[in-house]
């Protein structure tokens, strides 16, 4: 049975709990493929459907746009301030800048973001492993989980500008033997931190997903804690876990472009961002690229752990039979 | 020869003070090996909670639970039981085969002995050609009977089934009760088996234990005479059999003299 319908429509990391609805599998599949021929066509109209309303505000909007005492609520319309979506467009393909040999906007574009994503995907990798062993503690001991868990909630209200100098000055002075803490390090440590929440909060609430009976069930064949834990809790967390997945991916990579900023790495996107901002008067289709970029990624990062959700769709059958 | 279940001056009391609830006072009930015994009663009468003192799934306040002659951790950490509930309860991510090869794997059995074994309980149960399906691929009555393959993967000489018909339509369930009877009558398992039902608990019982509620008490014991060997060939003729009625009423006689005794305790 595909998973395509799961993954085409993203639940939030607490998804309610599966319930078993049985049903036979011709319905969920036929529905799966009509989707997968429909998902592409989707997509391109909604793409579409942003750069008409971004036109169409241009042509229409106020050319001063609308200013309510010193506060802006409407942005001019101008071509400095909206550049025509093929002017954006048409940028890409012309050179980064004036010098000879200068390679064009979108290659560039694109080896900063394959720099953001690494380092956002490290990130990702140590947010996941981190948030697992913080949800497994929970689900082992009740105790920790009254007081871990409203230190994990307050972690997400320290704001990542605060934390980025932080982080950046307490790699500084790290010296693991031949290792030297280098400065994408920190991105991804704060990628991480972003990445971590919604994996112990999913992951938690899959750990204790499985019904009395099931639990009675182990316990009844006398299972201990681990064998539980992987024929019972860590299969039923699956559900829970992918959600979760892809809100940490699309948060390590707004963690690891605004760290970026925050530290001053360059080679990635949010450096890209903060340079190109400078050519906003001269070259008004310039800054966007990165922007797009940003986006990509963040598409890019999804797509990914949609993969790993196929490639899981064993466990989320009745998921796929909602 | 032990008996297979000895439950002896057992009482439950779940929450203290006001909030104090007694589950089960004073109970006390031997299952011989090989015997099919059902507990009925009303809702409350601890007739469940019973079944999982017995299975170790929760302990008794006051008094021993003895199966096989060993305490009831100990019998539950040896897998001396197979266990089925009223949900099926089976791992949506599993096959059907590999749902009933769940507890021996667990046991620690190599591969090719669980699948022989998966093997002859799911053609036992009549679902050989569902081994590779999904639980969701199958009606209520399929997975439940899947749930007892798997309570059976152990060959156990004690099942324990709460309620593992009650979720079903009424074909289903007749029909679920015959293949029971049959593998029990092959298997020579004891049974402890939970009940709503006082036609089923007759049908398929040695001795019906009627319990009352409030507190959980055992009210009376019905032994039942249904000639059992005699209808080995068609097991559903027991079904419209004169003496099959009248365990009926004596059961019916017993769980009503409950209820005139409760109200009478009101009165009092």
């Amino acid at each position: 049975m595909s998973a395509t319908s799961a993954t085409a429509a993203p639940a939030p990391a607490t998804a309610p709990p599966p319930t078993a609805p049985r049903s036979g599998s011709a319905r969920p599949r036929a529905a799966a493929a009509s989707l997968m021929r429909s998902a592409p066509l989707a997509a391109v109209a909604s793409v579409l459907a942003v750069g008409s309303a971004w036109e169409a505000y241009k042509l229409l909007g106020p050319a001063d746009g609308l200013m309510v005492g010193q506060t802006r609520l409407l942005p001019r319309t101008s071509d400095l301030a909206m550049p025509h979506t093929w002017d954006m467009a048409a940028r890409l393909f012309e050179p980064v800048s004036g010098g000879a040999g200068a390679p064009p906007l979108w290659s560039a574009v694109l080896r900063a973001g394959a720099a953001s994503l690494g380092v956002a995907a490290v990130g990702w990798l140590l947010g996941l492993v981190v948030g697992m062993l913080l949800a497994l503690a929970m689900q082992r001991v009740r105790i920790v989980e009254s007081a871990v868990l409203p230190l994990v909630v307050l972690s997400q209200t320290v704001p990542l500008v605060a934390l980025a100098p932080l982080v950046r000055s307490w790699g500084a002075r790290l010296e693991v033997g031949p290792v030297q803490w280098a400065p994408w390090m920190s991105v991804a440590v704060i990628a991480s931190y972003l990445a971590f929440f919604p994996v112990a909060v999913g992951m938690l609430r899959g750990l204790q997903s499985p019904t009395t009976i099931h639990a009675d069930l182990m316990r009844a064949y006398g299972a201990g804690w681990w064998p539980t834990l992987l024929r019972l809790r860590l299969p039923a967390s699956v559900p829970y876990l992918l959600p979760a997945l892809r809100l940490a991916a699309a948060n390590a990579v707004v963690g690891a472009v605004v760290a970026e900023v925050a530290t001053g790495l360059p080679g990635g996107l949010g450096r890209m961002i903060v340079e190109f901002a400078a050519f906003s008067a001269s070259d008004p289709a310039k800054p966007w690229a990165p922007i797009f970029g940003a986006v990509a990624l963040g598409l890019a990062a999804a797509g990914l752990v949609a993969l790993l959700g196929t490639s899981l769709r064993r466990f989320r059958r009745l998921e796929a039979a909602r | 020869m032990t008996a297979a279940v000895s439950v002896d001056g057992v009482s439950r009391v779940y929450g203290t003070g006001r909030a104090q609830v007694v589950a089960l006072d004073d109970v006390s009930l031997t299952v011989e090996a090989g015997q099919f015994v059902s507990l009925i009663g009303p809702s409350g009468c601890g007739k469940s909670t019973l079944l999982r003192l017995i299975a170790d799934l929760d302990e008794p306040t006051v008094g021993t639970v003895r199966v096989f002659g060993r305490p009831a951790r100990e019998a539950r950490l040896a897998h001396e039981y197979g266990i089925a509930f009223q949900q099926a309860g089976l791992l949506p991510w599993r096959t059907v085969r590999a749902n009933v090869e769940l507890p021996l794997a667990l046991a620690g059995m190599g591969r090719a002995g669980r699948r022989e074994r998966a093997s002859h309980l799911l053609a036992l149960v009549g679902l050989a050609d569902f081994a590779e399906h999904f639980p969701d691929q199958l009606s209520g009555g399929m997975q439940q009977r899947v749930a007892i393959a798997r309570a059976l993967a152990e060959e156990p000489s004690l099942l324990l089934m709460d309620e593992p018909f009650g979720a079903l339509d009424e074909m289903t369930r007749e029909h679920l009760q015959t293949q029971l009877l049959r593998i029990c009558a092959e298997t020579r398992a004891a049974v402890v088996f939970v009940t709503h039902s006082i036609p089923e608990a007759v049908f398929l019982s040695d001795r019906v234990v009627v319990m009352s509620p409030r507190p959980g008490r055992i009210r009376e014991v019905v032994p039942v005479t249904l000639d059992r060997a005699g209808a080995a060939d068609d097991l559903d003729e027991l079904r419209t059999d004169a003496t099959f009625f009248d365990e009926i009423a004596a059961v019916r006689a017993a769980l009503l003299d409950g209820v005139s005794v409760a109200q009478a305790e009101g009165l009092g």
